[in-house]
Formats: C-alpha cells, sequence, structure tokens
C-alpha cells in the first residue's frame, strides 16, 4: 500500500508534541517569579536546606530550590547560567574559573574510625603515611595488631581535594586500594561496620556511630577549628556568575548575616566572624 | 469511513512507535560516542583501554583495572548463578509438584523486581562483614559477584525454565520408554535439547551482570586497582561513571563517556552472542 494521505499520520506527534512544549512553557512561566536556584558541594547541601527553610519562613512567596551534585557541578553550573547559586567546598584555584565567592561558612574535616578503635589521637603525618599506605597496621601507631582498611572518597570530590590538600599535600598520594565511597554517608556507614576503618567526612556528618579522632592533640570540634589548633578546616563558598543582585543578593546577605551564621553553628559547621 | 481511515493508517502509527525505540539508541550511541570522542583523541585508544593508572584529575586515564574489574565479578557471579539457575530451572520444570511451582515460580519473580539499591545495601551490611571474616577490607570481587548472582538468577531460572518446559514432550517419552531413568533424561536429553535456551538465559544475564552499576559501587570498593585475589576491593565500569560523573568535567567526563562506549561495545557483543546461541539453537531443532 502507498502512503496516501501520508501527512494524517503526523498529526498526531505533531499535536501531542505541542501540548508538551505548552504543559512545560506554562509549568516554568508560573514558578518563575521569586526563585533562587542553587547546587553544588554535597557539603552545603544540607546546610544550604536548612538556610533556605529559614529563609522561605520570612519569604513565604519566594521559592529557592537547592539540589546536590558535588562543587563540580556546582561551578560548572553557576559559570554557564544553569543556577543562580553554585555551592564550592574548597580554595579556587587559578584554573577555575572567574566567579565572584561568597565565604558562607568553614567546614573541618574528621578522621573517623570506629567506635570500638582504642586510638584517640593521631598527627596529621601519621594520617598522612596511613592514606599513602606507609602505615598498614594499626599497631604501628599505638593500636591493636590488626590491618588498617582504608576508606576515602571518589576522585574528583570537594571533600576528597580538600583532604589531599590539607593533609597528603604535594608529594603523597591516597593509596590506589584505598576502599572509595561516593558521599559522606556512604563513608560513615563502611567505617560503623568496620571496626578496622579508617575515614574523613566533613563535621556537619559527625554522630555516635563513629569516632572522630584528635590531630596532633586537638579534638575535632568547632572551637579548635575557629582558633586554629584543630588544621583539617577548609572554606565553604557560594558563588555567583557576577556581584548579585536582588533576591539572589537577599538570599546570600541572609545566609552570610547574624541569623544564617546561627544556622550555620547549629548545624555543625564553623561560622565565619 | 473513519474505521477504514485508522484501518488503512493504523501501521504508520506502530511505525511511528517503532521507529521511536531505535531513534532513542541511535540518539544515546551518537551522544556518547560525541562526548567520548575527545578522550579518544587526546588520551588515545591505546593509553586509555590498557593503561592502568586511573588518576583523572591528573592525567590519568587508564581504564584496564575497570575492565578487568567488570569482567571479574561477572564471571565470579556466573560461576554461581549458572549451576544454581540450572538446578533451580530443572526443579521447577520437571521436579517440582504443581502446588511448590506456584509458590516458587512468582517468589523467583519477584526477585527481578527488587530495585538494585536493596541489593546494594544488603550486600554492605551482610555479605560484606561476612567476607571481611575470611580476609581484606569485605568490600571486594567476592562481594560483588555474590550480590550479583543473587541479581541475575532470576533471569537465568526463567529463561531456562521456559525452555525446558518447550523441549517437545516426544523427546521426554522416547527416552522414557527406552528406560532412562527421570534423572538421565534430564541430564541427557531434556538439558542438551534446552541448551540453546539455557545459553541465550545465562548470557542475558551476562548482560545484567556487566551493566550493574549501584549494587556494585556499594559492595566492591571502588579502589582502582588491578586486582590479584577475590578478596581485593575492584571498581567496574559501569560502577566507575556512576561514582564520579557527579564531579567531574573537561576531559574527565570525556572519559567516563569512553567507558560508556566500551561498556556499550562489550553488552553488544554479549547481546549479539545470544542471538547467535538462540539462532543457533532453532537450527539444531528444525534439524531434529
Amino acid at each position: 500500500m502507498k502512503i496516501r494521505k501520508g501527512w494524517k499520520w503526523l498529526i498526531l506527534p505533531i499535536v501531542a508534541g505541542l501540548l508538551v512544549a505548552a504543559l512545560t512553557l506554562s509549568g516554568c512561566s508560573s514558578g518563575s517569579l521569586g526563585t533562587i536556584t542553587e547546587n553544588g558541594s554535597t557539603t552545603v547541601q544540607p546546610l544550604a536546606e536548612k538556610l533556605a527553610g529559614a529563609f522561605k519562613a520570612n519569604n513565604p512567596d519566594v521559592n529557592v530550590v537547592i539540589q546536590g551534585g558535588g562543587s563540580a557541578v556546582g561551578i560548572k553550573s553557576v559559570n554557564d547560567g544553569t543556577v543562580d547559586i553554585g555551592a564550592f567546598s574548597r580554595e579556587l584555584t587559578a584554573a577555575d574559573p572567574n566567579l565572584v565567592k561568597h565565604l558562607l561558612a568553614r567546614d573541618g574535616i574528621a578522621v573517623i574510625v570506629h567506635a570500638s578503635n582504642p586510638i584517640t589521637n593521631l598527627t596529621k603525618e601519621q594520617v598522612r603515611d596511613i592514606y599513602a599506605g606507609n602505615i598498614t597496621n594499626w599497631n604501628q601507631v599505638g593500636g591493636q595488631n590488626r590491618a588498617i582498611h582504608v576508606v576515602a572518597r571518589e576522585e574528583g570530590s570537594g571533600t576528597r581535594t580538600a583532604f589531599q590538600d590539607l593533609v597528603m599535600g604535594k608529594n603523597a598520594l591516597i593509596k590506589s586500594d584505598a576502599i572509595l565511597q561516593p558521599s559522606n554517608g556512604a563513608i560513615k556507614t563502611a567505617v560503623s561496620s568496620d571496626s578496622q576503618a579508617i575515614g574523613f567526612i566533613s563535621f556537619g556528618y559527625i554522630d555516635s556511630s563513629v569516632k572522630a579522632l584528635a590531630i596532633n592533640g586537638a579534638a575535632a570540634t568547632e572551637e579548635n577549628a575557629k582558633n586554629g589548633t584543630y588544621s583539617l578546616v577548609r572554606p565553604l563558598y557560594f558563588l555567583t556568575k557576577r556581584q548579585p543582585t536582588g533576591l539572589v543578593k537577599d538570599f546570600i546577605d541572609f545566609c552570610t548575616g547574624t541569623e544564617g551564621q546561627k544556622i550555620v553553628a547549629e548545624e555543625g559547621y564553623i561560622s565565619i566572624e | 469511513m473513519s474505521r477504514y481511515f485508522i484501518d488503512r493508517n493504523a501501521k504508520y502509527l506502530v511505525l511511528v512507535c517503532a521507529s521511536a525505540s531505535f531513534i532513542i539508541l541511535a540518539a544515546i550511541a551518537i551522544f556518547t560516542l560525541k562526548e567520548a570522542l575527545p578522550a579518544f583523541q587526546q588520551v588515545g585508544l591505546t593509553h586509555l583501554i590498557f593503561g592502568t593508572t586511573w588518576r583523572p584529575t591528573m592525567g590519568g586515564f587508564g581504564i584496564l583495572p575497570m575492565i578487568i574489574g567488570s569482567l571479574a565479578v561477572t564471571l565470579g557471579a556466573m560461576i554461581l548463578a549458572i549451576p544454581l539457575g540450572i538446578g533451580c530451572s530443572v526443579l521447577l520444570a520437571e521436579v517440582a509438584p504443581h502446588r511448590v511451582r506456584q509458590f516458587l515460580r512468582p517468589a523467583v519473580e519477584i526477585l527481578v523486581g527488587i530495585p538494585s539499591v536493596v541489593y546494594g545495601l544488603i550486600g554492605m551490611l551482610l555479605i560484606v562483614p561476612l567476607v571481611r571474616q575470611i580476609g581484606g577490607t569485605g568490600y571486594s570481587i567476592a562481594a560483588g559477584a555474590l550480590v550479583l548472582t543473587a541479581m541475575i538468577l532470576p533471569t537465568i531460572i526463567s529463561i531456562s525454565e521456559d525452555s525446558i518446559r518447550a523441549v517437545p514432550r516426544r523427546y521426554k517419552e522416547g527416552a522414557l520408554a527406552l528406560g532412562a531413568t527421570h534423572w538421565q533424561t534430564i541430564w541427557h536429553v531434556l538439558i542438551p535439547a534446552a541448551r540453546s535456551g539455557i545459553t541465550a538465559g545465562v548470557i542475558l544475564g551476562m548482560g545484567r551482570a556487566i551493566g550493574e552499576a549501584m549494587a556494585m559501587i556499594m559492595v566492591t570498593g571502588n579502589a582502582v586497582q588491578i586486582p590479584t585475589s577475590p578478596l581485593d576491593p575492584t571498581r567496574t565500569l559501569a560502577g566507575g561513571i556512576a561514582v564520579e560523573i557527579n564531579y567531574a568535567s573537561g576531559l574527565h567526563e570525556n572519559a567516563l563517556f569512553a567507558i560508556g562506549v566500551v561498556l556499550f561495545m562489550l553488552i553488544l557483543a554479549i547481546n549479539s552472542m545470544a542471538i547467535l546461541a538462540i539462532r543457533r539453537g532453532k537450527r539444531a531443532q528444525d534439524v531434529c
């Protein structure tokens, strides 16, 4: 059979397409007035959600959309204009695009072990040697005669990059047979279920399921991080493409202001002075 | 009038539906290739596939450890799942009374519907500590293979069972009439006759195993290294993409798409093997 009236079977897809387009457009326009979008670092995400909640309580007609994705996603999306604010959990380098940074908080990185591990303190050098693979048994750092199970974050993670900068330095690499877990939560689960494990997570994720070690004698507390005795501390930034205006400026001012910084401290991050 | 209109044009409507799936496949293939191209150009195919160092933020783009990791967990799962799966399918098709089968078959089918993150979680909290008792950190090829076994068993069982049931009745009757026992009939007549279907089931299971990402991320430890023992941690191709795609940008992202291309090729090869196996089996049956 020939395709007579061939155009007729095109009607259905075209109508369907128009319908979808119309729905999408109407969906966008209805919410676009008063929406702030943010994505990026998963370390910042829980904090940003709390801040957004408090901001919305004061400004009920404003919608703040918070998403994760990781620091690399945050910097990329804000640079290409997909979101208003990108969350970033390490210091910017020369290789990163030129953006406006707003210091939101500081975050300590805690080195954690299983709650039953007798070790309570390590030096930064010991942590580096453990992660580089030079120390492989807990008895080399004063613990029991058991192998150390090293758990780290995956390549590209802001927390891993910060750990590399703060602990490993330029010349040491995290050993290649370390167990890698893709989030702070997954590291905590892995360490809390293995009595020989060591891992590192953001201060905001510490709870009673794991034990945070003191580094060079300074306990992993907000106070020590603030006064400089605890050295594994990194900045958390909100990035914007240009100097923010309007709603975005209001939100960032709220977050870096007194009220926002109170929430920062409540969530276990280190507030900026 | 309108009935004739529908009648005459229905085939074009289904043509549109059918071409949609082809267009989606082509779009995925083209997009993946396009995104992977810079990695192939800048890193080079040999460095990429035979390189052993994966440090994408420092210029190391070798995915050989991940290829080996994928093949190792899949092989491990196959070694466990093939005997278990064929055994279970023989039970369902030949041995079990109707009532047992009525209960067992849906149970096997439910296994397919469980999301892989649930398999991963059970693996992480149950199987990983179990493997740790034997040695190492527990996050290992062995743990990955065990979890995959549970995930692919239902595929192997249901396809094998169907193909054992599809063996013409006269084969079985003939064997029994010649004095063969039930067991001899199963082992020497039914299983060989159903070979092509069983092979197809095994290969489809293999395809599922090699593409699994979520559960593997949770139990294999994701360390990029060439493993020397089943207790060593490893990273699979699919797991490697899923772990890093959130953070990747630039050449790193292209390299992840290149992993996707390699995975695509592997799965294509496995599926072609399945089609060949089914076709060869059909021809063998036609001859009989």
